[in-house]
C-alpha cells in the first residue's frame, strides 16, 4: 500500500474481472482504487459495467498477482513448441481412416 | 546494460511494432517509450476529468428531465474514461498520486477545449457534436495503438462516444428547429465552439515536433492536418442539415482535391490558451485543486474503517 506526502495510506489498487454472460469466463477489464473489497465491487460496478458489460465482477488486490517476467518467456514458453507429438497432426495415418 | 545491449533490444522492440505486436506493461521498452506514453496517457486521462466540468456545469439546469439524465450519464461516461485512462497510466509504473499532483501543480497538460466557458445551454449541444466529434477522431486510430493497455482502454472509451456525439447533434437538431431565439443560441454556440474544435487536432503538421515518432508507435496513424481536414469535410454536412453556417468565411468545396477549404486558424489563440491564458483556466485548474482537497477526508475516513474491519476480521478468527 503506497503513502502518500502526509504518510496517509492511499487507496490501494484492484485488478478487475468480469462475466460478461453465463458460459463465459471471468475476464479482465482493468483496474481501480478502493479502500476495501466490498468498495471495490461497488466502484468496478460503476467504472466497469454501466451498460450490462457484466453479470458477475471478481476484484483481486493487485499486490496479491504474481506475475511471469516476459524475461523467462524462453525457459516457460519454449519447451511447449518443442513437443510436436502433443498435436494430433505428427501421427501419421492412412486416408482411409475416417472420423479421426 | 551496455550500449550495445540497449541498441540490439531497442531493434528488437521497434520491429515488434512495426509487426503489429503489442507492447504489454511487462515488457522491456525504451525509456523514451516509457516517458513518452506516461505524458500522452495521462494527459489524456486529465482531458477526460477536467472535460466533465464545462458540461458538468449545466447538469441543475438541463431543461428537461430527458437531456438531465443524457447529460449526467455522459459526465458519468467522461469520469469513466479518465479512469481507464488513469489505471492503463499506471501500469508504466507511476502512481495515481504522482499523476494527480502533476494536474494539480499545473505542470501536466490537459485540452485546451475545456478552458472555453459554457453560457448557455446550447454548448452543451455544440460540444457533444463538435468537441466529442473532434475526440472520436482522435481517438478511433488510438484503438490500435502499440501499447496493449492503452489500445483495450480506448476500444472501451471509442464504444461510448457515439452515443455523446449523438446526443449533442440531438439537442442542436431541437434548438435549430426551434423559435428564433433558440436557433440563435444554437448559431452562437457554433460559432464559439467552431475554431477551438478546429484547434483540438494540434499544430499544423509542419510546426508539429514529435509526429514522425509517434507514427512509428502507432500513437499516431494520420497527422494533425489530415485529421483536423477529415473532421471539417464530415462536419459541415451535418450543420447544414442543422440549417446552421460555420463561422469561416473561406469555407467551400474544393472539387480538384475532394476536401473543404477553410480559412485560417488563430494559432495565437491556442498557444494563449495552452499556456494558461485561457478564459477558464484558473477556475478549472482550481475547481480540481478543491474537489481534491475536499474530498481527502472521506479518502480517509475509508482507508481508516476498511483498516478497523480488516482487524476486527483478524481478532474474529482468532
Ligand atoms: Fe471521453
Ligand atoms: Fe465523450
Amino acid at each position: 500500500m503506497s503513502e502518500n506526502k502526509n504518510n496517509k495510506k492511499n487507496w490501494p489498487l484492484w485488478e478487475v474481472f468480469v462475466r460478461s454472460k453465463n458460459g463465459l469466463e471471468h475476464r479482465h477489464f482493468g483496474s481501480l482504487h478502493a479502500a476495501d473489497a466490498e468498495m471495490a465491487l461497488e466502484n468496478a460496478r460503476d467504472v466497469y459495467t454501466r451498460r450490462n458489460e457484466g453479470v458477475s465482477i471478481w476484484v483481486v488486490e493487485s499486490k496479491n498477482i504474481t506475475a511471469s517476467n516476459p524475461k523467462d518467456n524462453g525457459e516457460l514458453f519454449e519447451p511447449a513448441t518443442d513437443k510436436v507429438y502433443r498435436h494430433p497432426t505428427f501421427y501419421d495415418l492412412p486416408d482411409e481412416v475416417k472420423h479421426m | 546494460m551496455s550500449e550495445k545491449e540497449i541498441k540490439n533490444l531497442e531493434a528488437i522492440f521497434e520491429a515488434k511494432i512495426a509487426r503489429d505486436e503489442k507492447i504489454e506493461p511487462k515488457d522491456w521498452m525504451p525509456e523514451k517509450y516509457r516517458k513518452t506514453h506516461i505524458r500522452q496517457m495521462s494527459q489524456h486521462a486529465h482531458s477526460e476529468i477536467v472535460g466533465m466540468l464545462p458540461e458538468g456545469n449545466w447538469i441543475t439546469r438541463a431543461p428537461s428531465l430527458r437531456r438531465k439524465v443524457a447529460l449526467l450519464a455522459k459526465v458519468q461516461d467522461e469520469a469513466g474514461h479518465g479512469l481507464y485512462l488513469y489505471s492503463a497510466t499506471e501500469t508504466l509504473g507511476i502512481s495515481r498520486e504522482e499523476l494527480y499532483e502533476q494536474l494539480h501543480s499545473g505542470k501536466a497538460k490537459y485540452s485546451s477545449i475545456f478552458n472555453y466557458p459554457t453560457i448557455t445551454w446550447a454548448d452543451i449541444g455544440a460540444i457533444g457534436w463538435l468537441v466529442d466529434g473532434a475526440a472520436i477522431i482522435n481517438q478511433v486510430p488510438l484503438c490500435s495503438t502499440s501499447f496493449g493497455p492503452y489500445a483495450r482502454a480506448m476500444v472501451r472509451v471509442c464504444k461510448e462516444e457515439s452515443f455523446h456525439q449523438r446526443q449533442g447533434y440531438e439537442i442542436m437538431l431541437t434548438l435549430a428547429n426551434g423559435t428564433p431565439e433558440q436557433k440563435e443560441m444554437a448559431q452562437d454556440a457554433l460559432n464559439r465552439w467552431w475554431w477551438p474544435s478546429l484547434m483540438m487536432f494540434g499544430p499544423t503538421d509542419d510546426m508539429s515536433t514529435h509526429t514522425e515518432q509517434s507514427m512509428k508507435w502507432k500513437l499516431k496513424r494520420k497527422t494533425n492536418d489530415e485529421l483536423r481536414q477529415q473532421f471539417i469535410d464530415q462536419t459541415v454536412p451535418q450543420a447544414n442539415i442543422l440549417g446552421l453556417s460555420i463561422p469561416d468565411s473561406d469555407l467551400k468545396w474544393n472539387e480538384e482535391r475532394g476536401h473543404y477549404d477553410f480559412g485560417p486558424i488563430n494559432w495565437d489563440e491556442f498557444w494563449q490558451v495552452v499556456k494558461g491564458h485561457g478564459p477558464c483556466n484558473k477556475e478549472r485548474l482550481q475547481t480540481r485543486v478543491d474537489a481534491w482537497e475536499e474530498g481527502e477526508w472521506v479518502r480517509d475516513a475509508a482507508m481508516a474503517y476498511a483498516e478497523k474491519k480488516a482487524e476486527r476480521k483478524v481478532k474474529q478468527a482468532g
